[in-house]
């Protein structure tokens, strides 16, 4: 950990110091403007928004805190943050596991082994709408092909998206496909990063095979894993688009989510001053896990 | 120093993520552009869902019209699917690019009204609508919209099927038992063919709960009345046909089209839906009728009614209203309207709606006339879309057997009065 200690920064500035703030500003400029635009303006007001009562079209009216107030004495909130959780919780595993198998795989030396990362980072690159109608398609009760599959070979055929205990895990099995190719490629990079000679150093040593991925491969990857599990988390909370084409929150709501749910406060509902409360929560859980991982990472993350 | 990289990488990406999620909060408005008036020349924007899905010739053609006898405005139609219209209105209103003039549904009506977000027509010819629909877009005595065009529900229903099943056709005289009892008959789940098809929906409950003697709102609409013995009774009417003669969620039941598929492919008897499917099923390769929906203790039905406003915002409301006056009252667009079986335009003089009845199919067109002796209206409130969604969202629960009909009843009446409050 020494070695990740912060560069002592020089107070004193150097000559010409101004000189070079200017460019910098200069070169910031570009990205600077689009965050300030249509991300810094847009979050300090729903900051503003969510102490008022605003259908988006009549004046706002004052109401304090009274927005967060109703949403944490909402059932309706326990139930979307419960689903959100549910969503990760299912989520993580299968998308991490699924995706250090493929980075395993297509870390040897394969045949064809580049199209075969191309492949499954496909998935990746596509829109989530164009995923998300395919599964809706091949998770449909009576004529796709998942339940066809299942019926032939004599399992039970879940509902899917029509059945309120199967709906979110319709949508659990969909993300997981889709992101499987991201986490691939971020551990395949882990992978290849590890040095060969402490594979060696193990072999002659006597280790097996599965010691060496316990004790060697696994600690060493553990820098990546930590920033899959994040980036994953802060995604998964977040978790909107496949949700909205999938299932649209149903059946009966019981897939909604968070985002879904601000989603339909703003603009099914026009109740904006709620949404963005919602928003500001939201972004207090994630900001809080997020605290909470980094915080823990000392355990169990090795850098080499 | 590959952990400073992935922190700062990390710190970046979290923030970045997390303050996407807020700009979900400020989406996309209305991309229309308002194309340059020629000198001398307006041109009003008009918004709609109704010509969605197969009038949209027929809404040209009224356009045409109006261009010639008005050479000096031009209209721009935009039309969207009516499942995603309120939403885009609505975010078209709040970021002021909304349209001139743009088309509402009656129970949609109060809320724009009430949110100033309409400019109150002026000097309106109120004599040449029927007074009932005219006055369905006053507010507090001001005319902010005119009717344009109304519709109702009816029974569809394939003779085809009757005839194999040998169950005698419906008649307007039929009240649910008749119904039940010929559904039981006409479905032959083997054949994948269904008695009936009634959606368990919002729309359909307070219907039924009229046709049972029940109250939706108390008088003064400041409560829900629904969970009564009446209401009861209804929900279940409704919820009793999934499954029995009516397909399940997991068959498809709720999704777009799937109805209207599934009577044109020949393979639903009686179908609850609104006149204008007529068009739409004109070919279907067998032969069908409608008869006025059947009551229990008396007859209702549904009647729906869309409205023309013109845009507070507008900066040519004048000319907007010239238009939708056109659209609204004009003999073009009566004519249209009666000809292409579009929605029935809101006349007050009932001559000119004789020319509906001339056209063939279907035969009993006189059903529809009948059906608007005995109408309900639906019950409107201000927080409309949530009542629709948490009242269709507690049948549903019932009807997929997650919950007593008594419990979903209750639990929606308690979240209704729970908006009246707020």
């Amino acid at each position: 950990m020494k070695a990740n200690a912060t560069p002592v920064r020089t107070k004193t500035r150097k000559p010409g110091g101004w000189k070079r703030l200017g460019w910098v500003l200069f070169f910031l400029l570009p990205s600077a403007i689009p965050l300030f635009v249509f991300t810094l303006v847009p979050m300090v007001s729903s900051l503003w928004v969510s102490l008022h009562k605003w259908n988006l079209i009549s004046p706002m009216e004052w109401v304090g805190l009274g927005n967060y107030r109703n949403l944490l004495t909402d059932e309706m909130t326990r139930r979307v943050f419960l689903h959100t959780l549910i969503y990760v919780a299912g989520y993580l595993p299968i998308v991490y596991a699924g995706g250090l198998c493929l980075a395993l795989a297509l870390n040897q030396k394969l045949k064809g082994r580049a199209f075969l990362r191309a492949t499954y980072f496909l998935p990746v690159v596509t829109s989530w709408v164009v995923v998300a109608l395919v599964w809706k398609w091949l998770l449909n009760p009576t004529n796709g092909l998942v339940n066809q599959v299942l019926g032939a070979i004599g399992l039970p055929e879940p509902g899917w998206w029509t059945d309120p205990h199967w709906a979110l895990p319709a949508v659990i099995l969909s993300s997981a496909w889709k992101d499987l190719g991201f986490v691939m490629v971020i551990l395949l990079a882990g992978l290849q990063a590890i040095p060969s000679d402490i594979y060696e150093a193990a072999k002659v040593d006597g280790s097996s095979a599965w010691q060496r991925f316990w004790r060697v491969t696994l600690p060493l990857l553990s820098p990546s894993t930590f920033f899959v599990v994040v980036i994953s988390l802060i995604n998964g909370f977040q978790v909107f688009d496949q949700v909205y084409v999938m299932t649209a929150g149903g059946p009966s709501g019981s897939s909604q989510v968070v985002v879904g749910q601000i989603y339909d406060l703003t603009f099914r509902y026009g109740r904006a001053g709620e949404a963005s409360a919602l928003s500001w929560i939201l972004f207090a859980v994630i900001l809080l896990i997020t605290v909470v991982q980094i915080r823990g990472q000392r355990r169990w993350v090795h850098y080499a | 120093m590959r952990g400073t990289t992935i922190m700062r990488l990390i710190k970046t990406a979290a923030t970045t993520v997390a303050l996407t999620v807020l700009l979900a909060a400020c989406g996309q408005g209305s991309a229309t552009k308002e194309a340059a008036a020629p000198e001398g020349k307006s041109v009003v924007r008009y918004m709609n869902f109704s010509s969605n899905d197969g009038h949209e010739k027929d809404l040209t053609a009224i356009v045409n019209a109006f261009q010639t006898a008005n050479p000096n405005i031009t209209v721009q139609v935009e039309t969207v699917p009516y499942a995603d219209y309120f939403t885009k209105l609505q975010t078209s209103v709040a970021g002021g690019t909304a349209a001139d003039a743009f088309e509402l549904n009656y129970e949609n009506f109060v809320t724009y009204a009430k949110n100033g977000s309409l400019a109150e027509l002026k000097n309106v010819d109120t004599s040449v609508y029927k007074k009932s629909l005219v006055d369905a877009f006053n507010d507090g005595g001001k005319q902010y919209g005119v009717p344009e065009s109304f519709s109702n529900v009816v029974l569809f229903y394939n003779k085809a099927l009757f005839k194999k099943a040998g169950v005698a056709e419906p008649t307007a005289e039929w009240t649910w038992k008749d119904e039940q009892a010929a559904a039981a008959k006409l479905t032959d789940k083997g054949a994948k063919v269904w008695g009936d098809y009634q959606p368990v929906s919002y729309n359909e409950f307070y219907k039924v709960l009229a046709q049972n003697g029940g109250e939706f709102l108390n008088a003064d609409k400041t409560a829900a009345t629904f969970n009564s013995p009446a209401g009861v009774e209804a929900a279940k009417f409704l919820i009793d046909k999934v499954g029995k003669s009516m397909p399940t969620e997991a068959d498809g039941a709720g999704t777009p089209d799937f109805d209207s598929k599934l009577f044109k492919s020949g393979k639903l008897a009686m179908w609850h839906t609104g006149i204008w499917m007529f068009s739409a099923m004109a070919a279907a390769p067998f032969e069908w009728d409608v008869v006025v929906e059947p009551g229990n203790t008396k007859k209702a039905s549904a009647m729906f009614v869309n409205g023309l406003v013109v845009s507070a915002a507008s900066k040519n409301a004048e000319a907007a209203q010239k238009w939708v006056t056109f659209l609204a009252s004009s003999d073009d667009t009566t004519k249209t309207r009666l000809a292409t079986s579009w929605e029935l335009p809101p006349v007050a003089d009932e001559a000119k709606l004789a020319p509906y009845l001339d056209q063939k199919k279907p035969a009993n067109r006189k059903a529809v006339f009948a059906a608007l002796e005995e109408t309900v209206l639906p019950p409107v409130i201000e927080r409309q879309q949530e009542m629709q969604d948490l009242v269709t969202a507690e049948l549903t629960s019932a009807a997929a057997g997650r919950k007593p009909v008594e419990k979903a009843l209750a639990d929606a009446q308690t979240k209704v009065n729970g908006l009246l409050k707020k």
